[in-house]
């Protein structure tokens, strides 16, 4: 059984496109000002359909991390200990990583993080993180 | 037409591994029980309120559930709101009865999670509410969700892995007085610490049972009540707050809508958080009943931990909690496990609670949270 890959539809689309091509890309509303991830059809904030892709510096920091003993799916279980982690990125918009290169001894939140992207077995690279 | 809501019967199954049960069989010999513990008969169900099964799911379940039983409710619908479902179910039945919909409203949970599939499955299948796109790729399970809101928990308010292995063992302690408890073996702080790592910082002890059981309650008209069995339990507020589903999308990982959804009911009720003689609150990890406790205001943040190693939640503490021993040591059989905590605070209140009762308590607590900490609904009852 293989990981679960990203399957993107209408709204995500153009996030796992821009990946392919290196960047991370969030939506910003033109109404508001709202900076927003995972992408939506409306800005949460403010319900305008008004809205624009940024991209990320890539740059951030732990907001929480675990390290994972147990593996939900076989597919993952050659994989423990790994780290799976929330990155508040510097535009303000958070994001699931694994954090990857770094001892989960020294992980710690707030610690400076960049993101990078990871090939899958799918089409799309995952966006990952590891300490800069 | 308007009258007030009253729970008239409880009753749970037994739970924990029960060989050859079913997801359908636990529902009905729950439901059949409530009903008789009310001094009803199946037939007297006008409203149906059913939950979802992971080992018998179905498109209409509480139609199922209804034909099963052998009868033909004016009102069915099924609730599917994870953890929050069992709460959720009470206040839609407290709603209809005093909407003057119906008479007397079965809600009814249950599940064969251990017997029916593997552990493995059961956790590949709960990981399953993570985002697909966003979450699940990344090997997200629900311990390890709940971890994310642990660790930044911790680094926020200065909560401990001691504090956290407190909850456990305060659990245990109560399961230990309740003969019905899948897990009665005690346990120390130790115990904890050293069990296996699942999430850090979250060990095998931190985490809620996998369990086969069933629940159900009869909520009644306050004028169709009089002839019941056994002193009637008002439903005196109830309340709700839903906030995200994916814990990405959670506004906080610390502050979550329980603040809201109880504020509502004890709102409705009109009483305060310092008025509850004994709760029974949504313990799926140690740190979710932490981050509730905390949240909901029954202590200032980070002084829950401190409390629980103190012994606030014990029978004669600040706050008696999860007396039935909870999610962590009764069971956890989905939709029931919140159906278990509604049914403890029932016989809490009327003197039914044997080894573990609390002193007169004449109000309770009661909150479900589903998801990420992403659905809550709260409960306050109260002796009639």
């Amino acid at each position: 059984m293989s990981k679960p890959l990203p399957q993107p539809n209408v709204v995500t689309q153009r996030f796992w496109s821009s990946c392919k091509d290196g960047r991370f890309e969030f939506q910003h509303c033109k109404a508001c000002g709202h900076s927003q991830f995972p992408p939506r059809l409306t800005c949460i904030a403010c319900h305008s359909a008004d809205l624009d892709w940024l991209p990320s510096s890539g740059c951030g920091t732990v907001y929480s991390f675990t390290v994972v003993h147990r593996a939900p799916l076989e597919s993952f279980k050659a994989d423990v200990p790994y780290v799976i982690a929330i990155v508040a990125l510097e535009e303000g918009v958070r994001a699931m990583v694994n954090l990857r290169g770094a001892d989960p001894e020294t992980i710690s939140i707030g610690m400076p993080i960049e993101v990078f992207f990871e090939p899958t077995e799918g089409e799309y690279p995952l966006p990952q993180a590891r300490p800069r | 037409m308007a009258s007030k809501a009253v729970i008239t019967g409880v009753a749970d199954t037994a739970v924990g591994k029960v060989e050859g049960s079913t997801s359908l069989g636990l529902q009905a010999e729950a439901a059949a029980a409530a009903v008789a513990d009310a001094g009803l008969s199946l037939g007297d169900i006008d409203g149906v309120l059913c939950a979802y099964s992971f080992t018998e799911p179905h498109l209409m379940l509480s139609s199922v559930v209804s034909e099963f039983l052998g009868i033909m409710p004016s009102y069915s619908i099924a609730v599917s709101a994870g953890g929050a479902t069992a709460c959720a179910q009470v206040m839609q039945a407290a709603a209809l009865i005093e909407a003057g919909i119906c008479r007397h409203v079965l809600a009814v949970c249950g599940d064969n999670r251990l017997s029916g599939m593997s552990r493995d499955k059961a956790v590949a299948a709960l990981s399953e509410v993570g985002h697909a796109q966003f979450e699940r790729p990344y090997g997200i399970s629900v311990p390890s969700a709940y971890a994310l809101v642990a660790q930044r928990y911790m680094h926020d308010y200065g909560v401990t892995l001691e504090h956290l292995a407190g909850v456990a063992v305060a659990h245990r302690k109560h399961a230990m007085r309740n003969p019905k408890a899948q897990m009665r073996q005690p346990i120390t702080l130790e115990d904890v610490a050293k069990s296996k790592p699942i999430s850090t910082p979250l060990r095998l002890l931190d985490c809620c049972l996998i369990s086969d059981g069933g629940a159900a309650v009869v909520i009644s008209a306050a004028d169709a009540a009089r002839d019941t069995r056994k002193r009637g339990i008002d439903v005196l507020g109830a309340g709700q707050m839903n906030t995200h589903e994916h814990i990405i999308a959670s506004p906080s990982l610390t502050d979550f809508g329980c603040k809201q959804s109880s504020r509502q009911a004890f709102g409705r009720a009109g009483v305060k958080p310092a008025d509850i003689d004994v709760a029974e609150i949504y313990d799926s990890f140690t740190i979710t009943l932490l981050a509730e406790l905390e949240s909901i205001g029954f202590f200032a943040r980070g002084e829950a931990g401190p409390a629980i190693l103190g012994g606030a939640l014990d029978l004669d503490g600040q706050l008696p909690c999860n007396t039935h021993g909870g999610l962590l040591s009764y069971a956890h059989s989905g939709a029931a496990g919140g159906m278990f905590h509604v049914v403890e605070a029932v016989r809490q209140l009327r003197g039914e609670a044997e080894g573990r009762q609390v002193a007169s308590p004449e109000l309770a607590f009661v909150h479900g949270d589903g998801g990420i900490l992403s659905a809550h609904c709260s409960l306050v009852l109260g002796r009639n």
